[in-house]
């Protein structure tokens, strides 16, 4: 299918400026995209230690550690974090190393942009936490406490921390726009001679969706939280009912940003899915063009289904049996991706290498995550379950399982490519295994608490919680200590191992295994061409 | 330094769509500001109550309502064959140090007829302060049929230190209100429009 002259010749080192220099000047889109992915592991970190002392906090009814106030802080901070520090740039650091690679390009098409797009993260993330900082010595009352949503009239008063909230999340807005142009350019006009748009990577053909979602609905947030702050400091009344606004209105804008939102965090993995199941099943991606449909579907379907996340706001009958059924219409492209994930491997011969384990783990846990969705999607069954831990049991498997469990399967498919050396298999299997059950210890528990009626963001609950609780918060902590074994076996695997081949996987089938592990300073210097 | 070629003509042309995209959105986002009120005065989305023979373009209750609900309308007959109750609540905003309670707490009417009722608010500082009530109707669906013909939100309200006085409302339910809706509640929220915002910490630090 190939004729590539693989270009394996390294660039002697010396043309580049080490040390720190190295990384704040890089353009090399390897460089950029290992940066994305440390920073992302990083902030996972940080996050997890967020909502670990949440979790230390429900262990038992009552208050123990904290006020009530600093909770909310970290309830909100942590899902920030989560989703624009460590899932978003993960994906990012994914779509930096590996479509260069995949089609045939010598590196991405916008390299300064993408040096800009990732070190203007860093600073973003210094101000989401600093007012906890600030509030040690006495500055302000700590960071936001409003949630992740910032839901107006709490987020228009709110302390200073919803000021540096919004600030971040347009910086890293920005960043994400510039990093979405970057690879819609890239896609567009780098491709390999020979390289139709129908043959294109399922990888490429999930992040093409998702860049485009990203640019058509980020800019929609950064309107909101401009709205919010100029409402905070500048007389308008944008959200105040007293000035004849409407709270309501902010929840409109937020959601038509953050129901695709969702998608954005999942498609890049939901494009992954099908390389790493053919690998280990031996066997062609089932139904390319299905799944390539089903992204566009999703996409488009996306944008217009918002209000299923506040039913009980209050809406006219019509509008709620609208979103009802555009909300349920999008399991159906979801549900054929399940099946072709689920034919790509049928018959195949398999083997359960730790990614093939991530990913059919992430098959299982997902699908849990679309079936709780269903429930929730209906308008008489959310009057109960909204704003309860069924939510939260519910979006934990859509992006625990699903994008965080997808992102370690791109992690361990990819890091021998990445390094020339293997990981650790031992490690790798026990990491998934206890991954995926104090995952399980930590979410199904929460499932049966919001179906008796506990509601979500409190610290401190009825009595008879206590046990469902005290056992997720066991979950919780098996959970977060087991993700060292994950940094560990990278660390390991970056600092050397047994070397590895080009096509590392005996199945794996793509531009990306023709070339060196690790590849060249420059990729394709010479593009290959498709027949 | 590693040598970075200068962006190809056809890059620029594509980036130059996709910030056209950017900005469109961003616009988009603004743009939802009219769009919503006019569909939740179209709709009675969220409770935005109509007001009766407004002007087109006309604000009232700090909303526009003009032009989908415009000219006056015809008196409207009593339907006595069925009743709705309409309950009454109200809530002061955190930074007002007034007291409101409703002295009708509900009231079962027919639809058509022109009801009056009343709130007594009391300011329960030492200084004198301005606020303004802002309605809402549940269900949503009702609020379109709820029209206030007078009613103490549609100005802004004086009281000196330590007043008391009893707000007056009057309001028809249109017999059009959908056959289903046999409870409909009025709820007023009271805020200070005393310049300063208040924000949650200045709240807590007044008490
Ligand atoms: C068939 C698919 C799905 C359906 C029908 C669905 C439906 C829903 C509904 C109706 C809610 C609102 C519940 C409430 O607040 O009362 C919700 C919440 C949520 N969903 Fe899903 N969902 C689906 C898949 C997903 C996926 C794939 C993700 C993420 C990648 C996701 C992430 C979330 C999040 C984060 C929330 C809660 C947001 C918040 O309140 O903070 N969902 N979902
Ligand atoms: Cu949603």
């Amino acid at each position: 299918m190939i004729t590539a002259t693989t270009h394996a010749a390294e660039h002697p080192a010396e043309h580049y400026p080490g040390g720190l220099m190295r990384w704040l000047t890089t353009t090399n889109h390897k460089d950029i995209g290992t940066m994305y992915l440390t920073f992302s592991l990083i902030m996972f970190f940080v996050g997890g230690l967020m909502i670990l002392a949440v979790r230390a906090e429900l262990f038992q009814p009552g208050l123990q550690l904290m006020k009530p106030e600093f909770f909310n802080q970290l309830i909100g901070v942590h899902a920030l974090v989560m989703i624009f520090a460590a899932l978003m740039p993960a994906a990012t650091g994914f779509a930096n190393w590996m479509l260069p690679l995949m089609i045939g390009a010598p590196d991405m098409a916008l390299p300064r942009l993408n040096n800009w797009g990732f070190w203007l993260l860093p600073p973003a993330a210094i101000l989401l936490t600093l007012p906890f900082t600030l509030a040690l010595f006495g500055i302000g009352d700590g960071a936001l406490a409003t949630g992740w949503t910032f839901y107006a009239p709490l987020s228009v008063q709110g302390g200073m921390g919803v000021d540096f909230a919004i600030l971040a999340v347009h910086i890293l807005g920005i960043s994400s726009i510039m990093g979405s142009i970057n690879i819609i350019v890239t896609i567009f006009n780098m491709r390999a001679p020979g390289m139709t748009m129908m043959k294109l990577p399922l990888f490429a053909w999930g992040w093409l969706i998702t860049a485009f979602l990203l640019i058509a609905t980020l800019p929609v947030l950064a309107g909101a939280v401009t709205m919010l702050l100029t409402d905070r400091h500048f007389g308008t009344h944008f959200f105040d009912a007293a000035g004849g606004g409407d709270p309501i209105l902010f929840q409109h804008l937020f959601w038509f940003f953050g129901h695709p939102e969702v998608y954005i965090l999942l498609l890049p993995v939901w494009g992954l899915m099908p390389h790493v199941l053919s690998t280990f099943s031996r066997k062609p991606a089932y139904g390319y063009k299905a799944q390539v449909y089903s992204f566009i579907a999703i996409g488009l379907l996306s944008v217009v289904v918002w209000a299923h996340h506040f039913f009980t706001a209050g809406m006219p009958v019509p509008a709620l049996i609208y979103f009802m059924f555009s909300t349920m219409a999008i399991s159906l492209p979801l549900a054929v991706l399940f099946f072709c994930w689920i034919a790509t491997m049928w018959k195949g011969a398999m083997t359960f290498e730790t990614p093939m384990l991530f990913a059919v783990g992430f098959i299982v846990l997902f699908g849990i995550a679309g079936l709780t969705g269903l429930i929730l999607a209906d308008v008489a069954a959310d009057a109960q379950y909204h704003h309860s831990y069924f939510v939260v049991a519910h979006f934990h498997y859509a992006l625990f399982a699903g994008g965080i469990m997808g992102v370690m399967t791109g992690v361990y498919y990819w890091l021998p490519k990445w390094t020339g050396h293997m990981y650790s298999e031992k490690l790798g299997k026990l990491h998934f295994w206890l991954t995926v059950f104090s995952f399980n210890l930590t979410f199904i528990p929460q499932f049966f608490l919001g179906l008796a009626g506990m509601p979500r963001r409190i610290p401190d609950y009825a009595l008879q919680f206590a046990e469902f609780n005290a056992i997720s918060t066991l979950g919780a902590f098996v959970l977060g200590i087991s993700q060292l074994l994950f940094a560990w076996n990278i660390w390991c695997c970056v600092r050397g191992g047994p070397k590895v081949e080009s096509r590392v996987w005996e199945g794996a089938e793509g531009l990306e295994w023709e070339l060196s592990s690790p590849p060249p300073h420059h990729s394709w210097e010479i593009q290959p061409v498709i027949k | 330094m590693e040598h970075v070629q200068p962006t190809p003509a056809r890059h620029n042309r594509l980036i130059g769509k996709l910030l056209l995209m950017v900005a469109g959105a961003f616009v988009f986002a603004f743009a939802l500001v009219p769009l919503y009120d006019v569909l939740c005065a179209a709709t009675g989305f969220n409770g935005k109550t109509a007001g009766l023979g407004v002007g087109s373009g006309e604000i009232r209750d700090g909303f526009g309502v003009g032009g989908l609900q415009s000219a006056a309308a015809p008196a409207p007959k009593v339907d006595t064959g069925r009743t709705v109750r309409v309950e009454f609540t109200g809530t002061v905003m955190p930074g007002l140090p007034w007291d409101m309670r409703p002295l009708t707490i509900s009231l079962d009417i027919h639809p058509g007829e022109l009801q009056q009722v009343s709130y007594l608010v009391r300011n329960t500082s030492n200084r004198t302060i301005v606020g303004q009530a802002v309605p809402s109707v549940t269900p949503g669906q009702a609020a379109q049929h709820f029209e206030k013909i007078e009613c103490f939100c549609f100005s802004q309200q004086t009281l000196g230190p330590g007043e008391a006085r009893e707000m007056p409302l009057a309001f028809i339910v249109k017999p059009e209100v959908d056959r289903n809706i046999s409870h409909i509640t009025l709820s007023y929220a009271f805020f200070s429009i005393d310049g300063q915002r208040q924000t949650l910490t200045s709240s807590r630090e007044a008490r």
